[in-house]
């Protein structure tokens, strides 16, 4: 059984709407499928609106999906009630894009990793900072540094940081949102090393959400692309690279820029008219969906 | 051999910051010849940027050249007035910036932002100059430019931005464009097609183009040459095949080897160790903490850039065997 299972999410946003003005949709999330095996790194992959943050987010309810269904280790996670999902989220972690944002700039980097810890009454304040001082080391940070405030720490390192504190509650499973595309190229590597190196140790399950083709091919065996709020293509990761059947799939491959100054490049328009909102995905090869 | 239209000769830049001068740019030498591109590449804090800034002397206090000069179709920038460098900016080097939405004025119509330059050169006078955003907005690929032209950048995509922005570079024909991370904020779709529009604008307006990126994909695909920048200094120059079929600095290899391939699932190669802090840069070469190479000497002095094969230089001491008569007698300055 899938450890995660997500089927017909929808996500509508209303906007606009006011004194005779009738009110408009923004349809996000627009009925997406998908399930994650335990240990796997899943890869989601789209452009900014496709809505892949949208759907990380209401996974974890971070934001109430209008519909659809987020099923963990077999349990519909959009049916809990308050103390359930409250649980439910020990085990469920979000890793951010966004590392001089996403950390309280007020807190030192020890009370950051060592709030969750106090908000789910773990260990006395002891064991908890014993907890912190491991969790660390585990991220490769100098526990010297427990006492410094985020700015004081390079961007890698605060991505450490967010990645010590989704770790404190020993979750199974961790939706990274674009955890490296602030980082400088050199730090990227590092970072995306330490994810790897962790899902080994602790035996973790993530979902990757990434605008970049390269780097999810490169660590994601399976795979999502979403446009415009739906799946147009899923499957394994290198059967979409080899033989990608959506047209937006082939527009995006085709952007990525090579690094080879030799490499023909042949960029593929996205024409609009091919692509049929409605289509539903089909299975054209073994385990390789796309809506044409 | 033809004279470079842009000569950068020793260039350093200081920010005088309480206690300890920060050297963000120290002592950097290229040149770009007419209808060449150059790819300034590096990591945040590398000082490529702040070199961009320093040619066309935008820099803000508390950031001062200390030394060096920009020859600029044989003119010395640093030694002209105030008066005469404003002349320069936008009718002989142009500059397009990240963020399209930062670097363009939100109550201004685009139309006016592109031939605001036109009139202030004294190139065209309000009609002609509003035909001539116009055909620029056309030129760049933007539908309908009669009606985009009285727009505001807000009623725009992110990629028509940068489209205008280009326009806006390219408005008073300079035959020189800086372009700072000019895809950088763009989705991966909309990036190639600013690139695409960018190459052809080259060949269009016969522009040179100072291209700077982190994006080695980028610079594979626009850049004719490539410096490489690391903590303030270039490391490694060349032409763009030889900096990436045998790139000659550890950091340019490391860099290179970070790329994600076609594997699944295996450790990517990262560079080891933080890009240093300019306040407090080690002796000798600065990539020394962090190179897999190091070797007793480069903790000590920091090694000259020295041509290995015509036009491809390094700065590091693996390869100054190689040409050790030249780093005796290239002066190596320290502020």
């Amino acid at each position: 059984m899938a450890l995660v299972e997500v089927r017909h999410l929808v996500k509508h946003f209303e906007r606009g709407g006011g004194f005779l003005r009738a009110k408009s949709v923004v349809r996000a999330v627009d009925d997406i499928s998908f399930s994650i095996e335990a240990g796997e790194t899943y890869g989601l992959v789209g452009e900014s609106g496709s809505g892949k943050s949208t759907t990380g987010r209401c996974m974890l309810r971070l934001i109430e999906p209008t519909s659809g269904e987020m099923r963990f280790r077999g349990e519909d996670v959009l049916s809990f009630d308050r103390s359930r999902l409250r649980a439910a989220r020990r085990d469920m972690q979000m890793v951010f894009q966004d590392p001089y944002s996403s950390l309280n700039p007020r807190m030192k980097a020890r009370d950051i990793v060592e709030e969750p810890l106090i908000i789910h009454r773990i260990g006395d304040r002891a064991e908890r900072r014993d907890k912190v001082a491991e969790l660390f080391r585990l991220v490769g940070l100098d526990p010297a540094h427990l006492l410094r405030y985020p700015h004081e720490f390079s961007g890698g390192q605060r991505q450490r940081i967010g990645l010590a504190r989704a770790l404190a509650l020993n979750p199974s499973f961790v939706i990274a949102d674009e955890p490296v595309s602030a980082l400088d190229v050199s730090i990227q590597a590092q970072v995306i090393n330490l994810l790897l190196d962790l899902q080994e140790r602790l035996e973790l399950t993530y979902l990757f959400i990434a605008h970049d083709l390269r780097l999810v091919r490169h660590i994601c065996r399976r795979m999502s692309v979403m446009y415009l709020g739906k799946i147009v293509e899923s499957g394994d990761s290198a059967s979409i690279f080899a033989h990608p059947q959506h047209p937006y799939t082939r527009a995006l491959l085709s952007a990525i820029p090579v690094t080879d100054p030799d490499a023909p490049r042949q960029r593929i328009e996205l024409d609009a008219n091919l692509v049929n909102r409605d289509a539903p995905l089909r299975e054209l090869a073994p385990g390789h969906f796309a809506a044409v | 051999m033809d004279e470079p239209l842009l000569s950068v000769q020793n260039l350093t830049t200081v920010f005088d910051v309480p206690g300890h001068p920060v050297v963000a740019v120290d002592n950097v030498s290229f040149e770009i010849r007419k209808s060449e591109t150059l790819g300034l590449v590096g990591e945040s804090g590398s000082g490529k940027s702040v070199t961009a800034f320093s040619i066309l002397q935008l820099l803000q206090h508390p950031g001062r050249i200390t030394g060096g000069s920009v020859l600029f179709q044989g003119r010395d920038l640093l030694a002209l007035p105030e008066n005469e460098v404003r002349k320069i900016r936008g009718a002989g080097i142009g500059l397009i910036f990240q963020e399209p939405m930062a670097a363009l004025n939100p109550v201004m119509r685009v139309g006016a932002q592109i031939s605001e330059s036109l009139i202030v050169h004294g190139l065209a006078n309000k009609r002609e100059a509003r035909d001539r955003a116009i055909d620029l907005l056309r030129a760049v690929r933007i539908v309908e430019p009669e009606t985009r032209v009285d727009d505001y950048p807000h009623q725009l995509s992110g990629g028509m931005r940068q489209r205008v922005m280009i326009a806006v570079a390219l408005a008073c024909r300079p035959p020189m464009v800086i372009a700072d991370e000019p895809t950088t904020a763009l989705d991966v779709t909309v990036q190639a097609q600013i690139l695409e529009l960018l190459r052809e604008m080259k060949n269009t307006f016969d522009v040179s183009l100072l291209l700077i990126t982190h994006d080695l994909g980028v610079i594979a695909e626009t850049a004719d040459r490539v410096a490489v920048m690391y903590a303030g200094r270039i490391v490694e120059q060349g032409p763009v095949r030889d900096i990436f079929r045998k790139p000659l600095h550890p950091y340019t290899q490391g860099l290179l080897a970070s790329i994600p391939g076609e594997g699944t699932g295996a450790r990517l190669r990262a560079i080891e160790g933080v890009v240093p802090n300019l306040a407090t840069l080690p002796p000798g070469c600065t990539f020394a903490p962090r190179c897999p190479y190091r070797m007793e000497v480069c903790t000590t002095a920091v090694p000259a850039l020295v041509d290995i094969d015509p036009g491809h230089s390094v700065r590091c001491y693996l390869h100054s065997d190689r040409a050790e008569a030249r780093v005796m007698t290239t002066p190596v300055m320290t502020v």
